[in-house]
């Protein structure tokens, strides 16, 4: 990977995919939608950071995590625990038994904030704990499962069972994590008011960025060696082994990436919801994020991104004209998907529009430096330069 | 993608549509009949709301689907009915009530959801909805940034006043203590063991009656426990409390695991009927026995403000009414009937104010009364909560409550309680 | 805690809380005899299995309504045949669920998971969509609510009693069928090599039909018998599945012993931690360590393959 350019990066079909999503999400979709609505579609981009690490783990890796919930839950809650503290100043809770610590742990007769919380004071610890709490939690599942060769389904499994024990433990200690309310009444961010129409604009546009952000690191990872092998493991993960690689590293480094996805995602979630709530960790949104994925494509980064588009607004839009259709259409989305569409959507547009596109594309002069190569198919590797 | 886009807008102008439809069906029958007495528009409505001169929109805020939507359902129900019958008896400030449903799907994101839009897109005038404290949490902030008008039906834990909350349910100290007392004078009992599901209102509430029975009543709390929302097996629970031997169970279970709790009461020997052991529960009414079935929790005693064999005409025209509406088959609990006094309230306090503004029903709600409430006499607190009576009922073996007690005097709400925190 | 009470009463305490630990181990029993079939011989993640189970507890509570309309007298009797209404129409389901779903996925274990989630909404808003939202209580007859006493502390709940006969019927013909059938001989070797089980003639096909339904009616007695001690509601089903797997996958997939011997020490961790600690805990406590230990011995209790 010495002599690393963007086009061994991204074939013009890529390029394309990202442009086309960058217009969406930053030029067509502001401009469409009052600030509810388009504060709203920013709460589902943040699921889709978790759909693209799932698509690196499952799709690529092979590994499908039913406990993306626990991660997104933790970046979630890392947020909202400094925000927390920000809104729980002495001034703002005079009315408390002990003014100065979140209402909620005056409610439970706590009178000193606990030491867990303390460095959640600290802007800065805050945000890197979004990042590294997370990831130091899966490196530590992860290690621990695949240095033992878990398979997959076992896998899945004891992920499960972990975000139910989570949940089980944020409801049960409200004391220190408010409990099945969750953490609410956020206002402010470093003294600035984030209920305003203004800071939700912000937030929507930080919420892009950064997955932007992701969408690259991920593409990245998929184009580069360490994507290759993945796509090798997934295949024979014996051979592999054969060949001198410690699979195991590989699928804790993925693993650890789509927790640090999933993180800054609850993250989004809490600045652009303005509270965090055990509701995102259990067993039920964890498999719902794996949908999210599956219905984009398992094997597309820019597909899970639509995938987690798609069926949140589906969710709103049948939630709100048909409430009791809405378990049935997931019910058959996620039988649909796995039975008559194993590659999502993104399946489906290699197949019906990437030939057209492609053939426009060799028309268009801008795309004309990118000649041959542009049928992108992961489950191939890329053709190295 | 451009697909999708065109499928949420074109809800939304669906939605709207229909809207406008019904709007314009409502101004055709209400031009026959024109109210003289309706205030103007302009003078009613400074702030924007969704009020027209023959209309006012509010919304109704409960889940519809998932799990919260066994107990929601009851308060739609009630809220649903006040509406019509505040239609049928002419309006609010003449105006008929069109009310906007949304779904918060037992979800509490969703919750926050769909308020931001009944405040902001819909603009109503009121909502009725919530139920869990986890859900009202969550739209709290968002009533009180958009300056909307909540009335929250459901007994509660307390700890919250809200300007832009009304919260017809009892605060935990009006449900708690009157019950206490009298299982002290009737029953002579002098140990208590206290159950509840894991989550902030049945602790809360265990706080404060442990409190009130160790520091008011100098009485003794043998044991205190708690269980994941959703547990379903009690064995081990119920052989502590039966080596502690309690004279009370003071027990603040919710949801499913109500019924594995009560058919394993009943297995193990504990006998709610042979007046050995008393259970006090505060969180079973009529629409859970419905669940658990009558005979497993025969016996047992439950304090709230109101039954529905409250024997008043308020009651009897209001059960009629209700199950006219809904069918015979239907009960009603506590919570459903504070639901019912939701819509009221409002419209009391919409005249008192001569207005829908917000604030201008903030300021006139405070002393409001409702001398029709299916409980008998209500008037809204100070602070927000409704001044109402404790009764105690026991439970018999066709589902409903037997009224054995009820308080004097109103029951004072109290959301802070000093000395109880 | 126990210094207050005199030796027979700690002595009828402990009785009746090892009565509660059996309890408890019945009902994981039942809970994973199914599952550990299907996930066991089949390598199916079966994740409705809760909602057969709640399907089971339906079927019981029809049967219940049509005894007390239209068999009064034989109230008392309703639920033996309760049990074999709940197995049938859960099998039958099962068998159906195989055919078009199942059998497409073998080799897609982890797209199993996902469709048979699906299949878990779908039935969820069935039964809201057909029984409505609310639980519905299930009435039992007379002779088996109450307890039996056996001195006067120690008291044996009878529901309890008959979930644990239940248990143990089924586990034993389970293992009947498994090990000393001609239909067991042939599910095995369709585990232990598919293509030469078909090779010699078994009809590879239609035994994942029966092993699947097998399953699945299984998990119908069991729902049928959760109905004496807990709840029956559209999405009862849901609160079953991580302790149902957890037994199954604690045990050792493929195995019937593991599944008894890990049903037996999960119960019993729970139902001591419970009476020590306090149900939240307990559960919490309980779940870590079984995690925890699937962390370093992934295999389970009991295994007949190493590594998958």
């Amino acid at each position: 990977m010495s002599n690393f350019s963007l086009k061994n990066m991204m074939t013009r079909q890529d390029v394309l995919g990202f442009l086309v999503l960058a217009i969406l999400l930053l030029v067509i979709m502001p401009l469409s939608m009052d600030i509810i609505r388009l504060t709203q579609f920013g709460k589902y981009l943040s699921f889709a950071f978790v759909a693209v690490g799932l698509v690196l783990c499952w799709g690529y890796g092979g590994i499908l995590s039913l406990g993306q919930g626990v991660f997104y839950g933790l970046g979630g809650y890392a947020l909202a625990m400094f925000l927390k503290l920000e809104a729980s100043s002495p001034e703002n809770t005079a009315i408390q038994s002990t003014p100065g610590i979140p209402d909620f742990m005056d409610w439970n007769r706590i009178t000193e904030l606990p030491w867990f919380w303390e460095p959640f004071n600290s802007f800065t610890f805050s945000v890197l704990a979004i990042l590294i709490v997370p990831t130091i939690f899966a490196y530590f599942i992860g290690f621990a499962m695949f240095k033992r060769r878990v398979g997959g389904v076992y896998f899945a499994i004891i992920t499960q069972a972990i975000s139910a024990i989570l949940t089980i433990l944020i409801i049960g200690q409200q004391g220190y994590t408010g409990g099945v309310n969750g953490i609410t009444d956020l206002r402010t961010l470093l003294g600035w008011n984030i209920r305003s129409d203004y800071a939700s604009y912000v937030f929507y546009f930080v919420c892009v960025a950064l997955l932007f952000v992701c969408l690259f690191i991920a593409q990245f990872i998929t184009k580069s060696k360490l994507g290759r092998i993945l796509v090798a493991m997934r295949g024979q993960e014996d051979r592999v082994r054969f060949s001198g690689y410690d699979v195991a590293n590989f699928k804790i480094f993925v693993f650890c990436v789509g927790a640090a996805f999933a993180a800054v995602g609850g993250a989004m979630f809490t600045l652009q919801e303005k509270f965090m709530s055990p509701s995102f960790v259990g067993i039920v949104p964890s498999i719902e994020m794996v949908i999210f994925c599956a219905v984009g494509g398992r094997l597309s980064i820019l597909g899970a991104v639509y995938g987690a588009i798609v069926v949140n607004v589906a969710k709103t839009y049948f939630g709100e004209s048909f409430p009791e259709l809405w378990l049935f259409a997931m019910g058959a989305l996620f039988i649909g998907v796995v039975l008559a569409f194993p590659d999502g959507l993104a399946g489906v547009y290699q197949k019906y529009c990437a030939p057209t596109v492609d053939r426009f594309l060799d028309k268009a002069p801008v795309f004309k430096r990118y000649s041959g190569d542009s049928s992108y198919s992961p489950s191939e590797p890329a053709k190295a330069s | 993608m451009t697909m999708h886009k065109q499928s949420t807008t074109g809800g939304a102008t669906g939605r709207w549509g229909l809207g406008k439809l019904k709007l314009l069906a409502a101004s055709m029958v209400l031009a026959a009949t024109a109210n003289a007495a309706a205030p103007p528009t302009a003078e009613v409505n400074t702030t924007g709301l969704a009020v027209t001169d023959d209309t006012v929109n509010v919304g109704i805020l409960h889940s519809v689907t998932g799990t919260m939507a066994i107990s929601e359902e009851g308060s739609v129900q009630a809220e649903i009915l006040a509406i019509e019958q505040i239609n049928a008896m002419g309006g609010v400030l003449g105006r008929q009530i069109e009310y906007i449903q949304e779904d918060g799907a037992s979800d509490w994101p969703t919750f926050a959801d769909r308020s931001r839009k009944l405040l902001r897109q819909d603009n109503v005038a009121a909502v009725f909805g919530c139920w869990t404290s986890a859900s009202r949490k969550a739209v709290l902030p968002i009533f009180e940034q958009y300056n909307g008008m909540l009335y929250y039906p459901t007994f509660y834990e307390g700890l919250e006043q809200s300007p832009n909350v009304i919260y017809t349910g009892q605060e935990a100290t009006q449900q708690i203590l009157a019950g206490l007392n009298w299982v002290k004078e009737e029953k002579g009992a002098e140990t208590f063991y206290l159950l509840g599901s894991d989550y902030i209102w049945p602790r809360t509430s265990n706080k404060i009656a442990r409190k009130h029975i160790e520091d008011v009543l100098g009485l003794e709390v043998v044991g205190e426990d708690y269980f994941p929302l959703g547990h379903t097996q009690f064995n081990s629970a119920i052989n502590r409390i039966r080596l502690k031997k309690p004279d009370v169970i003071y027990a603040i279970i919710v949801g499913g695991s109500n019924v594995a709790f009560y058919k394993q009461l009943e297995a193990a020997g504990i006998d709610l009927t042979d007046g050995k052991t008393t259970l006090l529960t505060i969180s079973v009414t009529e629409d859970e026995i419905l669940g658990i079935g009558g005979r497993n929790i025969e016996g047992a005693y439950a304090a709230m403000k109101y039954f529905q064999s409250l024997d008043n005409p308020n009651n009897e025209a209001f059960v009629k009414a209700f199950k006219e509406r809904w069918g015979e088959d239907s009960v009603i609990g506590d919570v459903t009937q504070a639901a019912y006094l939701g819509p009221w309230l409002w419209k009391a306090a919409v005249e008192k104010a001569g207005s829908f503004d917000i604030d201008k029903v903030r300021e006139a709600s405070p002393g409001i009364e409702l001398t029709t409430a299916p409980e008998g006499y209500v008037r809204i607190h100070e602070n927000h909560h409704l001044w109402s009576k404790t009764r105690v009922g026991r439970a018999m073996a066709n589902g409903q409550y037997e009224v054995v007690f009820e308080t004097d005097e109103l029951m004072e709400p109290d959301p802070f309680p000093e000395g109880y925190q | 805690m126990f210094s207050d009470y005199t030796a027979t009463e700690l002595g009828s305490i402990f009785a009746m809380q090892g009565f509660a630990g059996l309890i408890l181990f019945a009902v994981f029993l039942l809970m994973a005899l199914g599952l550990a079939i299907i996930f066991g011989q089949m390598g199916v993640i079966n994740m409705a299995h809760g909602e057969f189970m709640i399907l089971g507890a339906y079927m019981t509570y029809l049967t219940s309504n049509l005894f007390a309309e239209y068999l009064p007298g034989l109230f008392d009797a309703y639920f033996f045949v309760a049990i074999v209404v709940a197995f049938l129409a859960s099998a039958a389901l099962g068998a159906f669920v195989e055919w078009a779903m199942i059998r497409r996925l073998y080799h897609r274990p982890l797209d199993t998971l996902l469709a048979t989630w699906g299949l878990s909404l779908l039935m969820q808003q069935s039964y809201r969509s057909i029984f409505g939202a609310r639980e519905v209580g299930v009435r039992i007859p007379d002779w088996m609510a109450g307890s039996f006493p056996v001195t006067d502390i120690v008291e044996l709940p009878i529901n309890g009693l008959i979930v644990m006969i239940i248990a143990i019927s089924v586990t034993f013909g389970v293992y009947l069928l498994m090990f000393k059938s001609s239909w067991g001989r042939r599910v095995r070797a369709v585990v232990q090599n598919r293509p030469m089980a078909g090779a010699v003639g078994i009809n590879t096909v239609k035994v994942d039909r029966m092993t699947f339904a097998l399953g699945c009616g299984i998990a119908g007695i069991a729902g049928s018998a959760f109905t004496m001690i807990g709840s029956t509601g559209p999405s009862a089903g849901q609160q079953y599945i991580v302790d149902t797997f957890l037994v199954v996958v604690f045990g050792g997939a493929a195995s019937l012993l593991g599944t008894v011997a890990s049903a037996f020490s999960i119960s019993q961790a729970q139902s001591t931690m419970e009476f020590f600690l306090g149900g939240s805990m307990a559960k919490v406590l309980t779940l870590m360590t079984v995690v925890i230990i699937l962390m370093v011995r992934p295999q389970g209790l009991f295994t007949l393959k190493v590594r998958k």
